[in-house]
C-alpha cells in the first residue's frame, strides 16, 4: 500500500475528470483509513471512519459518497464488506457526516462527483474493512491465547480453526477497540478470492425505494416544522426592492413572509399555502446589470472569441505547419447550449436554527461546504452545525452547489421553528446553476492517404473550476476540465495545437453537469473525427481503428461495439448508424447509435450498443445501469435541451418547455462489459458523455448532413 | 372539513378546496411516498390511484376527489399485482435515485390491473407520462413484461 495505491497513471488522472488533475494541485492525504474515531474503550469498535461495530453485534458501514442513484452505497458497502468478511445482509449503512476523514485527493474536498467515487475508494475502503477484520481476529486470538494465523473469518464471526471455537464480531467489539490500529498497511484479499466484488449484488436501497419509504431531503419531517417556498429575483444579481405581502398574509395557512437580500419566502402550514401566498405577493426587484442579457448575447460573445487572443493550453509537434502542408483541410465550428440539471426532486433544504445549534437536513454532494455555509450564516462554530445528509432524488452536479443551503439558513435563522424550504419546479429550473454554453473551432489536415496529420482546436467558454475550486485553475488560466477528451483522446494524433479563450457567461452562474468536460469534449472530438473520416472517404469505424494502434483497450471496445451493433450491414433509407469512441473518467467506451429520421429534425433513436472497459468492476449490473441511464440523460439533452435567456430571465420553466426524453422515445440499449484487471475507472457519467456524438453521427449518416449545434433537433447553422 | 378515503381508511382533513391532493397526502396526512416533481401534471412523480385509475395528484384539487378511494404507494401492501410489480422491480434493480419510482410503480400497477399482458406500445402509452431523469426506462419496461409473465 505504498504511495500511489490508487494506481491512477498520469494519463488516467488527466482523462478522469478535471477533478483528477485537480488532485495534483491540491495535495491531500487519501481518505484517512487509519483515523481513529472511537471515543472510549467501552464504546463501539470504530477503528476508522468507515466501520463501527457495537457490542450488540450491529455492524454499521459509514459510506463516504452520497447516494443519488449511481448505486454507490451498494458499491462502497461491497468494498468494505469484502474485506471485513461480512454479508451485505448483516450491515447497516450510514451517509458520512461532514468530516476531513472523507476528503479525497481526487476532489480536494468531501464531495461526490466527477465519477471519482470508486476510483478514490477502491483501495481505501477495502483497507478500512481489512484493518477492522485484522483487529477483530487479534482480539479473538488474544482471548483464546492462540496464534491469529490459526483463525479464520466469515459471516461476521471469528473461528479458531483447530478447535472450532467461534466469537461474533459483536462479542469482540470491546476488546478490539482497545487494540492499537496497525501502523503498516494490512494485506488485502487477492482478487481471485473476491466473494462480492465483481459479482452482481442487488442495490441496498432498492426495497425502501420501491416501497416509497426511502426518505429524500424533501420528505424530511420535524416536530412543529413549517414549509416555505421561495421567489428569488428572476434576474441573476438583482436585489429585492420592496414586497407587499398584505394579500399573501390573508391566504389561509400562511404563517410568515421572510425576506433576504435577493429573495422572498412565504411560510405556511403546508406547501400549498406557501405557494398560494407566494403568488399573492407584489414584489419589486432591482434587476441590475443582467436585465438585458439574452441567449443571443451569450452566443455572440462566444463566437466573437473565435478570433483574437487565447491561452495556449496544449501543443504537440507543429500542428499548424502540418495542416498547412496537408492534402486536405477540414474545418468545423460546434456550439453547445446552457443546460439545466432538472433532477426529479426539486431543490429543498430543511433547517432548524436555535441559539445553541443548527440542524440541516439536505441531500448534498458537498457535506462540508454545506455545513460551513450554515456556520457562516448563523455565526455558530462548525461543530455546532449538524448536517444530516439524505437520499438525493437525482444530482447530476446540481448538488455540488450549496447556495440553496445558504439561502435556506438565511430564512430559517429568522424563525424559531424548523423550516423546510421547497422550491417550485419553476424556481428549480430558473434558479439553477447551468452547464455552460461553449463554442469550439477545429481544423484538421489529412494527408493524401486520408490520415490525420495535425489538429488545431480553439475552445471558447467559461472556466467552471475558477469558481468551484479556484485553487485548481491551472497557472496559465486554463480550466483543465476542458482538456478532458480533447487533449487526452484514444487516438494517435501526430500534431496538436489547442488554445482557450475564456468567456464567462453573462447573466447566469455556470456549474458542473453530468459528464463535465467529457460530455463537452466527446461531442466535439467525436463529431470532428467523423467529419474527417467522411472527408477521407473512410468508414467511421475503420478510420478510428487505424488511429488506435497504441490504445489496445480503445480498439477492443470499438471492435466489440461494432460487432454487436452489426456495423456495416445495410440499413433502410432514412436510418443511420453513428459511432463514438472515448476515454474519459479512466474508462473506455465505444457507442453505436442507430437512428431513424423522418425529417431533418425529426429523429427516433432506435438502438444503442455500448462496449465498456472500465477496469475492474465492483457491481457489474450497476455499471450497466449507469451506462443505460447516462445515455438516456445525455440523449435528452443532445436532442431537445437548451436553456435560453430573455431580458436576463430563463425561459424554460417546467417540463412542458424543458423537454425530457420519455419511455416511448428511449431506445433499446445493450451494454457489453469487457473483463479487465486494470484498476477501476469511473462510470456514472460515461454514458452521458457518449450520447451526443453517437447520435449526431448517426443523424449525419442518415441524412448526409452534419449536425454541429446542440440541441440536435434545434436550428442548425 | 373533507372526508377522504385513503388506503382503505376514512380521513378527515381541514384544507382549502383547491389544494391539490398531492399536498394533502404529503403535508397534511404524512404520506411522503407520493412525490412532487413539477406541479403541472407533466412528470408523473405524484401518480396515485383514484378509483383504481392512475391520476396526477399534483393537479387534482382535493375537493374533486369526493368519496372515491385513493391509493398511494404506502397503500399497496396487500395487493397481489402490486406485490408482483415491486418484486419485478427489485429482481432487475430498476431503481437508481428512486425519486420517480413510486409514481412509476403506481402507473405500472394501474396498467397491469386493467391489462395483464400489455404490448410494448401499450406499455409506452401507459408509462410515457412518467419522467425518469436517471433513465431507467429500459428496466421499467422489462420489469412490466416480467410481471405479465408471472401473475
Amino acid at each position: 500500500m505504498a504511495v500511489g495505491t490508487i494506481g491512477i497513471s498520469r494519463r488516467g488522472a488527466l482523462a478522469g475528470a478535471g477533478g483528477l488533475l485537480m488532485a495534483a494541485m491540491l495535495p491531500r492525504g487519501r481518505a484517512r483509513a487509519a483515523t481513529r474515531i472511537v471515543e472510549d474503550q467501552t464504546g463501539p469498535f470504530a477503528p476508522n471512519a468507515f466501520v463501527r461495530i457495537a457490542p450488540d453485534g450491529s455492524i454499521t458501514l459509514i459510506l463516504p459518497n452520497v447516494e443519488m442513484g449511481q448505486g454507490i452505497y451498494t458499491g462502497e458497502a461491497m468494498l468494505i464488506a469484502e474485506e471485513l468478511d461480512v454479508g451485505l445482509d448483516q450491515i447497516q449503512i450510514e451517509p458520512a457526516p461532514p468530516d476531513e476523514a472523507y476528503v479525497t485527493k481526487e476532489l480536494g474536498t468531501e464531495a461526490t462527483g466527477g465519477s471519482t467515487s470508486t476510483i478514490a475508494t477502491w483501495t481505501s475502503l477495502r483497507e478500512a474493512g481489512a484493518v477492522a477484520r485484522t483487529l477483530l481476529v487479534r482480539a479473538a486470538a488474544d482471548r483464546w491465547v492462540v496464534d491469529p494465523a490459526s483463525c479464520q473469518t466469515g459471516g461476521g464471526v471469528v473461528r479458531h480453526v483447530p478447535t472450532g471455537r467461534t466469537l461474533t464480531y459483536g462479542e469482540l467489539a470491546v476488546e478490539a477497540a482497545a487494540l492499537p490500529v496497525p501502523a503498516s498497511p494490512v494485506a488485502l484479499r487477492d482478487p481471485s478470492a473476491f466473494r462480492l466484488i465483481g459479482h452482481a449484488q442487488h442495490r441496498l436501497d432498492g426495497p425502501a425505494k420501491v416501497a416509497g419509504t426511502a426518505t429524500f431531503g424533501i420528505d424530511v419531517q420535524q416536530p412543529d416544522m413549517k414549509i416555505g417556498t421561495v421567489a428569488a429575483c428572476p434576474v441573476m444579481g438583482g436585489v429585492l426592492l420592496h414586497v407587499d405581502d398584505s394579500a399573501a398574509r390573508q391566504v389561509p395557512g400562511v404563517r410568515d413572509v421572510l425576506t433576504i437580500g435577493n429573495a422572498v419566502c412565504v411560510v405556511g402550514d403546508h406547501y400549498w399555502a406557501a405557494r398560494k401566498g407566494l403568488e399573492a405577493l407584489a414584489i419589486s426587484w432591482d434587476e441590475g446589470v443582467n436585465a438585458t442579457v439574452s441567449t443571443d448575447t451569450v452566443y455572440r460573445e462566444l463566437h466573437e472569441a473565435l478570433q483574437g487572443p487565447a491561452i495556449v493550453a496544449h501543443t504537440k509537434g507543429n500542428a499548424k505547419g502540418a495542416i498547412a502542408g496537408a492534402a486536405t483541410r477540414v474545418e468545423a465550428v460546434y456550439q453547445q447550449p446552457l443546460l439545466a440539471h432538472a433532477p426529479m426532486e426539486p431543490i429543498n433544504c430543511t433547517v432548524h436554527v436555535t441559539p445553541e445549534r443548527c440542524d440541516v437536513w439536505v441531500g448534498t454532494q458537498v457535506p462540508m461546504r454545506a455545513r460551513d455555509a450554515a456556520a457562516e450564516v448563523t455565526g455558530l462554530p462548525k461543530e455546532k452545525v449538524f448536517l444530516h445528509n439524505q437520499y438525493i432524488g437525482g444530482g447530476f452536479g446540481r448538488r455540488l452547489e450549496h447556495e440553496y443551503v445558504t439561502q435556506a439558513v438565511q430564512f430559517a435563522r429568522q424563525v424559531g421553528y424548523p423550516l423546510k424550504i421547497v422550491w417550485s419546479r419553476e424556481e428549480d429550473l430558473t434558479m439553477d446553476r447551468y452547464r455552460p454554453a461553449y463554442v469550439d473551432h477545429l481544423v484538421g489536415g489529412l494527408d493524401a492517404h486520408g490520415n490525420l496529420v495535425g489538429l488545431s482546436h480553439r475552445i471558447v467558454g467559461p472556466a467552471v473550476v475558477a469558481r468551484w475550486a479556484p485553487e485548481a485553475l491551472l497557472p496559465n488560466g486554463v480550466d483543465d476540465d476542458l482538456l478532458v477528451a480533447t487533449v487526452e483522446t484514444p487516438y494517435a494524433i501526430p500534431a496538436m495545437f489547442l488554445d482557450y479563450a475564456r468567456r464567462e457567461a453573462p447573466g447566469v452562474v455556470t456549474a458542473w453537469w453530468r459528464g463535465v468536460g467529457g460530455t463537452r469534449g466527446v461531442f466535439v472530438i467525436e463529431s470532428f473525427i467523423d467529419e474527417l473520416a467522411a472527408k477521407a472517404k473512410v468508414d467511421p469505424v475503420a478510420f478510428r481503428r487505424r488511429m488506435t494502434t497504441d490504445h489496445p483497450r480503445a480498439r477492443a471496445v470499438l471492435d466489440l461495439a461494432a460487432e454487436k451493433a452489426e456495423w456495416g450491414t445495410k440499413l433502410p433509407d432514412g436510418v443511420g448508424r453513428g459511432v463514438a469512441l472515448q476515454y474519459v473518467f479512466g474508462s473506455y467506451l465505444a457507442t453505436v447509435m442507430e437512428v431513424e429520421m423522418s425529417a431533418m429534425d425529426t429523429v427516433r433513436v432506435r438502438r444503442a450498443v455500448v462496449a465498456v472497459d472500465c477496469g475492474r468492476v465492483v457491481n457489474p449490473d450497476q455499471v450497466i445501469s449507469q451506462i443505460e441511464g447516462g445515455l438516456i440523460f445525455g440523449l435528452s439533452a443532445a436532442l431537445f435541451n437548451e436553456v435560453t435567456l430573455e431580458k436576463g430571465r430563463v425561459q424554460e420553466k417546467n417540463f412542458n418547455t424543458y423537454r425530457i426524453l420519455r419511455m416511448n422515445e428511449s431506445p433499446a440499449i445493450e451494454v457489453h462489459l469487457i473483463d479487465s484487471t486494470e484498476d477501476p475507472g469511473g462510470i456514472g457519467e460515461t454514458g452521458t458523455a457518449a450520447a451526443a456524438a453517437a447520435v449526431a453521427n448517426a443523424m449525419a449518416a442518415a441524412t448526409g448532413r452534419r449536425y454541429r449545434r446542440l440541441p440536435l433537433t434545434g436550428p442548425q447553422a | 372539513m373533507l372526508t377522504l378515503q385513503v388506503n382503505g381508511a376514512a380521513h378527515q382533513v381541514d384544507v382549502p378546496d383547491d389544494m391539490p391532493l398531492l399536498w394533502v397526502l404529503r403535508d397534511v396526512m404524512g404520506l411522503p411516498g407520493t412525490k412532487f416533481g413539477c406541479g403541472i401534471g407533466q412528470c408523473g412523480a405524484c401518480t396515485v390511484h383514484v378509483d383504481g385509475k392512475a391520476v396526477r395528484a399534483c393537479s387534482l384539487p382535493v375537493s374533486l376527489v369526493g368519496n372515491r378511494p385513493v391509493t398511494t404507494i404506502e397503500g399497496l401492501a396487500d395487493d397481489q399485482v402490486a406485490a408482483a410489480v415491486t418484486k419485478a422491480w427489485l429482481d432487475i434493480d430498476v431503481v437508481q435515485c428512486g425519486y420517480c419510482q413510486p409514481g412509476q410503480i403506481m402507473a405500472a400497477v394501474a396498467l397491469l390491473k386493467g391489462n395483464l399482458h400489455p404490448s410494448d406500445d401499450e406499455i409506452d402509452q401507459a408509462m410515457s407520462g412518467n419522467i425518469c431523469r436517471c433513465g431507467t426506462y429500459r428496466r421499467i419496461r422489462a420489469a412490466i413484461r416480467n410481471v405479465a409473465g408471472v401473475v
